[in-house]
């Protein structure tokens, strides 16, 4: 007797479904390749074309103080809004009586429904204003630390301003994820942290939170690529000058990328568009290495993150 | 440290719903009493009102009176944080930190009172505690890596030294085998009969076997139906329970007549 190999059967439906999920899979990896060629082509003009004045000294020179100003604010609102991120989440998930913790819950998804622009429009009518004393303040009494120094803006529209507002910007997106981790932290965990004789604080200590941590970190990076691309709010927000400038309460503020591409795009003719393109470019590269640097955060702890 | 517990006319009720009814009953130091009967009849709330873990569950209470060497469990002034310091608890599933390495686990409960520990100190602890538990052979190159990676037997094993590594006066256990394999299951019963030269052991159990194996006291609960109030049927010394039991509902369920 020869054995014959059992001849697997094809259901229609499933090839169909198949090959649907592949293509849905392939047209992500697609559409990041069509970008990615796209921003390298049209960049390659602003190198090979006639000198642009705005760029007279170099492409590197001219997108430098925007790479820090984008890199800057975006990490100004993740100071602030990562741990702000991990309190609300905590309060809904752990704290909260269940009906409050859903109204909650909704706030927090229904602020980040809100569009840019109005967050703009806010950071400069209310938020600037409002911080203002805040700033004088500051400028006063901690002046002596160099990111509170120098001569404070008398609009309020600053570094901080904007670090401000963008951390509002990306707070709901990273609560709401931060919550969804910490529903899932097993019961079987905090109740074994509880029967140790831990209070509830030190049940957040030992259960929930290392079990959230890639959570948190996915959460932070998702921010974090929010606020890097932010656009209208920082255009609005910054009246921008193309300095570095660590300090955060002056008037004299880098401008981000984004924000630069859209303000300066509608009068850009020549190849100096292909200049802002090619700043595109970076802030796609910038993008880029921030996720690779959190998966390796993530990956580097891999046997201890409860997935096993 | 052992202590005698004694539960009088203690009923525990889920918000209005009485689970368990009216149980008096005095558990031995230096012993194992076992908790058996059927799948909802109160024994893993019961024991739960122990270490009052019940209370974790929203709407959870307890009425009447539990005393632990004469101090009552849920007096006025009882912080149930401080119980829960002396009475350890072992689960159904086993449970280490998935985030916490061995050496973690185990001094995850005393590093709760003691914050500082010299290195040799949380060494000594983690041998005695791991010995204690039958698992330091097994584990003792290996302390850094993670306490999920251990199989199942190992893992209980881990919950059982993570409990004792506190000097707890009470272990409780709910179903501690009941997800483990035959061999695993015979390790924690040898440990079980270990513990109890020191602690104050109760087991909840599926098994009657189990039961009549390791347990000095035995009691045997069951409900009427669905809805009822759990009852504590019948407690005495295990042989008499599994020989010649007094209630006519012990003796169908010990036999094998329903459960």
């Amino acid at each position: 007797m020869t054995a014959t190999k059992p001849k697997a059967i094809r259901r229609l439906g499933d090839v169909i479904f198949a090959n649907l999920a592949f293509f849905a899979g392939v047209s992500i990896l697609a559409t990041l390749a069509t970008v990615a060629a796209f921003l390298f082509v049209q960049s390659i003009p602003a190198f090979t074309g006639p000198e642009i004045a705005a760029a007279e000294d170099g492409f590197w020179n001219y997108v430098f103080p925007f790479v820090f100003g984008t890199v800057y604010a975006s990490i100004i609102a993740l100071i602030i809004a990562t741990p702000l991120a991990i309190g609300i989440a905590l309060y809904i998930s752990h704290f909260a009586n269940r009906r409050f913790a859903q109204l909650l819950g909704y706030a927090v998804d229904l602020l980040a429904a809100i569009p840019s622009v109005v967050y703009g429009l806010w950071g400069i009518l209310v938020l600037a204003p409002f911080l203002n004393p805040t700033f004088m303040w500051l400028n006063e009494n901690l002046g002596w630390i160099p990111f509170f120094a120098g001569q404070v803006s008398a609009t309020g529209r600053t570094m901080l301003t904007v670090g401000i507002v963008l951390a509002i910007m990306v707070l709901p997106i990273m609560a709401a994820l931060i919550r969804e981790v910490f529903l899932q932290t097993p019961r079987l965990h905090e109740e074994a942290a509880l029967a140790l004789g831990a209070t509830r604080w030190e049940m957040i200590k030992m259960a929930v939170l290392p079990f959230g941590r890639t959570g948190i970190i996915s959460a932070a990076m998702l921010g974090l690529g929010r606020s890097l691309g932010e656009t209208m709010a920082v255009a609005m927000v910054l009246s921008p000058t193309a300095v570095i400038n660590f300090a955060v309460l002056t008037s004299s503020n880098s401008n981000t990328i984004a924000a630069n591409i859209a303000l300066q795009f509608p009068e850009a003719g020549g190849n100096y568009s292909n200049l802002l393109i090619a700043t595109g470019l970076v802030l796609f590269a910038i993008t880029m290495v921030v996720n690779m640097i959190a998966r390796w955060i993530i990956s580097r702890r891999a046997e201890f993150s409860g997935a096993n | 440290m052992s202590k005698r517990i004694e539960l009088q006319k203690l009923n525990v009720y889920y918000s209005s719903f009485l689970a368990v009814e009216d149980v008096n009953m005095v558990i031995e130091p230096k012993a194992i009493t076992a908790f058996i009967g059927p799948s909802g009849c109160g024994k893993s709330t019961l024991i739960r009102t122990l270490n009052r873990m019940h209370e974790v569950i929203p709407g959870a209470r307890v009425e009447g009176q539990l005393l632990m060497d004469g101090e009552d469990v849920y007096g006025p002034d009882v912080d149930p944080v401080r119980v829960r310091r002396q009475v350890g608890m072992v689960f159904q599933r086993p449970n280490p930190f998935p985030t916490m390495s061995i050496k973690d686990n185990v001094l995850s409960g005393y590093k709760l009172n003691n914050s500082r520990m010299s290195k040799t100190e949380a060494e000594e602890l983690t041998e005695k505690a791991l010995v204690g538990a039958n698992l330091w052979n097994e584990v003792k190159d290996r302390l850094d890596k993670p306490g999920s990676g251990l199989s199942g037997g190992q893992q209980q094993r881990l919950c059982i030294a993570r409990a004792i590594a506190v000097e707890p006066d009470v272990i409780l256990m709910d179903e501690p085998t009941s997800a483990l394999d035959p061999i695993s299951t015979a390790a924690i019963e040898d440990l079980a009969v270990e513990l109890k030269e020191k602690f104050t052991v109760v087991i909840v159990t599926h098994n009657m076997q189990q039961a009549s194996r390791i347990s000095d006291m035995t009691a045997f609960f069951n409900i009427a139906g669905t809805g009822m109030p759990g009852k504590l049927i019948e407690y005495d010394r295990t042989e008499k329970i599994f020989s010649n039991p007094a209630e006519q509902q012990t003796e169908d369920y010990v036999s094998g007549r329903f459960g």
